[in-house]
């Protein structure tokens, strides 16, 4: 028993360097463009049936099939920002672009189905099936792997947000867009190339769901949205802090109770957001929402 | 002046729409063609629900197939309890109601004590719970669900039932649509939509108001959900609980207008019967979902309002510049201060532009 709590903490911190990595794109979006994406599920997806195609027809690798994944991403991302989102205007903007968001999601999945057809894939190398033996267990090469990457993305994004005067803009611009329009940044640069990296992180996410989620097809998206989601709101909207956290609090507690009962594993994740919901309306992290101006 | 004549006349467009809906089935008695007037009703009975709570408040539910498939399950495990076929069935659709209602106000307690997308998120969840909880629990059958009683009604009006059941719920729904839209009940609603910090400053109790609000659209959407599910004969958690319903139903009602008594429905009996045909026609549903989804967007980004608001808009300041162009002709010279037409028919959202314009002309 104490073995297989151990073995859930290790898998639930591994899985959520993935997953964290996911939702910081998805936060990221929400605080500078103050929408949520609720296409970035079906665009994790999209992501892994970009590596399965690099690797299944071009036979690249799926850690060096990234280098074009993620630029294809990056380009998609700002595609879509572009335009479907920036030309919303008025009072219902923010429901109007989640909506938006959740029309092209629609299309994508659509695709998929019609391209690659509802069977499952899955993304295969020599090191999904290998595993290292660390401390009495065996970790699966891929998880270690993909962590790494996950963790070295994540600091990416934070030498980007706090150390470049791109960065600089960006966090301006989650503060108050007004100001920072009026201090010269363009903001509307900011927000397009926002969403292309929030939406890049996804070709990482994808790549790492289609090699650990045992298969995946195009109807996987609906899972990853709303795990997602729940991390973000969980971790406070906007606080990049608080998604990594939560990230690796969810998937714990899933993997937790997945010893007990995997058929209710998934559901965690809902009722502890329902639970933080109620006692704390703002997440773990959030800051107090501000009255709309 | 003009009021008794327009509300006589509306009043009569709205008699004749429904006589034409009832003597529907008796025109058109292709099965085909009464199956997809079935589930055009219930779409819009569910559409007109959505708006009663969504589009009057401003608080945009993706979670209301929650209420949809808890009627439909209701229905489903209510009579196989009591071994309820034929007419009886129908009989269990208040019971469906009920735990609709039942359901959406721990709900809602929870849910609208949030606001914007934390709201919206929260009802996604609130969706996945109940798909995973239908799929996991064994009293509805998981993955397999629930079949309904067969109907034993003569295959030549088989629809027939359904159809006018479908037809009463909507009626039902579009009159508590209008009263609650004239009301003070209403108006609270639009308040909160507006500016929920100011309505509560100005004496709304807003979450009471916020709450019978979703009760009331819970109560109907189950309701609807326990009629398709006696209409299609089966329950499964994908399909009971299906974020396409959510998406539809929200595309009903912004592509007819957000908030309006009309719009919902009127994108109900334009999408539905569409979206059916296509799938009847390419047998292929992720071709009706892309087309689906890029209706939406063109929606969204060309008639961002709705087609019943930006159609009103566009109708009122044509009758304004008719009116004002008489009025020129008749004094017999530009009297623009007066003649500003926009400012006069008091049409919403008239863009300055024009005003700019006549002041210009009306200059040395």
């Amino acid at each position: 028993m104490a073995r297989q709590i151990y073995e859930a903490i290790t898998d639930g911190i591994l899985g959520g360097g993935v997953y964290a990595l996911m939702a910081v794109g998805l936060t990221l979006i929400f605080g500078v463009l103050d929408i949520i994406n609720i296409a970035q599920g079906i665009l994790v997806v999209l992501g892994a049936y970009l590596s399965y195609v690099l690797s299944v027809h071009l036979h690249i690798d799926l850690f060096v099939g990234l280098l074009v994944t993620v630029p294809v991403m990056f380009v998609i991302g700002v595609a879509i920002q572009w335009l479907f989102i920036r030309p919303l205007r008025g009072r219902d903007r923010t429901s109007m672009s989640l909506l938006a968001c959740y029309a092209v999601a629609l299309i994508i999945e659509g695709i998929l189905y019609r391209v690659f057809g509802p069977n499952y894939v899955v993304l295969n190398a020599s090191y999904v099936t290998s595993s290292v033996h660390l401390f009495g267990f065996y970790l699966p090469d891929i998880y270690l792997y993909g962590f790494a990457l996950a963790v070295a993305c994540v600091a990416a994004l934070y030498l980007l947000l706090y150390r470049t005067r791109f960065g600089r803009s960006v966090r301006a611009t989650m503060q108050n867009q007004t100001a920072a329009r009026l201090i010269g940044i363009d903001v509307n640069r900011v927000a397009a190339v926002t969403f292309g990296i929030g939406v890049a992180v996804t070709a990482v996410g994808g790549m790492m769901f289609g090699a650990t989620s045992g298969g995946f097809n195009p109807n996987s998206g609906y899972d990853l949205i709303s795990r997602l989601l729940a991390i973000i709101i969980l971790g406070g909207l906007g606080s990049i802090g608080g998604a990594l956290a939560a990230a690796v609090f969810m998937t714990t507690a899933e993997a937790l109770v997945d010893i007990w009962s995997p058929d209710w594993a998934v559901v965690v994740f809902y009722v502890a957001l329902v639970l933080v919901l109620t006692l704390r309306p703002s997440g773990l992290f959030g800051r107090s929402p501000v009255r709309a101006q | 002046m003009s009021k008794p004549v327009r509300t006589g006349g509306r009043a009569g467009g709205i008699l004749a729409v429904f006589a034409v809906l009832a003597v529907f089935p008796l025109v058109l008695q292709n099965a085909t063609v009464t199956t997809i007037a079935v589930d055009t009703l219930i779409f819009g009975a569910a559409a007109v629900a959505w708006n009663i709570f969504s589009g009057y408040s401003g608080y945009i539910s993706l979670g209301h197939a929650v209420f949809f498939g808890t009627g439909a399950y209701t229905v489903g495990i209510a009579a196989r309890a009591w071994q309820l076929t034929g007419d009886a069935v129908f009989a269990l659709l208040p019971l469906a109601a009920a735990v609709a209602a039942g359901l959406a106000v721990p709900l809602g307690l929870i849910a609208l004590r949030v606001r914007r997308h934390t709201f919206v998120v929260i009802t996604i969840a609130f969706f996945f719970i109940a798909q995973l909880t239908a799929t996991n629990l064994s009293v509805t059958g998981g993955s397999s669900g629930i079949l309904a009683p067969s109907p034993n009604w003569d295959a030549a009006t088989f629809n027939n039932p359904f159809y006018y059941t479908a037809l009463a719920l909507l009626a039902v729904t579009i009159a508590m649509s209008w009263l609650i839209r004239g009301s003070r009940f209403g108006l609270q609603l639009r308040a909160i939509r507006d500016d929920e910090d100011r309505a509560a400053g100005l004496g709304v109790r807003a979450m009471p108001v916020k709450l019978a609000a979703f009760v009331i659209s819970a109560i109907v959407t189950g309701m609807a959900g326990g009629l398709w599910f006696y209409f299609i004969g089966q329950a499964i958690p994908q399909f009971a609980f299906d974020p396409l319903f959510d998406l539809s139903v929200v595309v009903m009602a912004f592509f007819g207008g957000l908030g309006t008594i009309w719009g919902p429905l009127l994108g109900a009996l334009l999408i539905e019967p569409a979206q059916q045909w296509l799938t009847l026609q390419y047998t292929n549903e992720y071709l009706s979902e892309i087309l689906l989804g890029a209706l939406f967007l063109v929606v969204i980004l060309g008639l961002p309002r709705g087609v019943i608001p930006t159609g009103a808009e566009k109708i009122a300041m044509l009758r304004a510049r008719l009116r004002s162009a008489r009025e020129t002709a008749a004094a017999g010279g530009p009297e623009r201060q007066r003649a500003d037409p926009v400012r006069e028919a008091g049409a919403p959202g008239a863009p300055a532009r024009d005003t700019g314009a006549s002041a210009r002309e009306a200059g040395p």
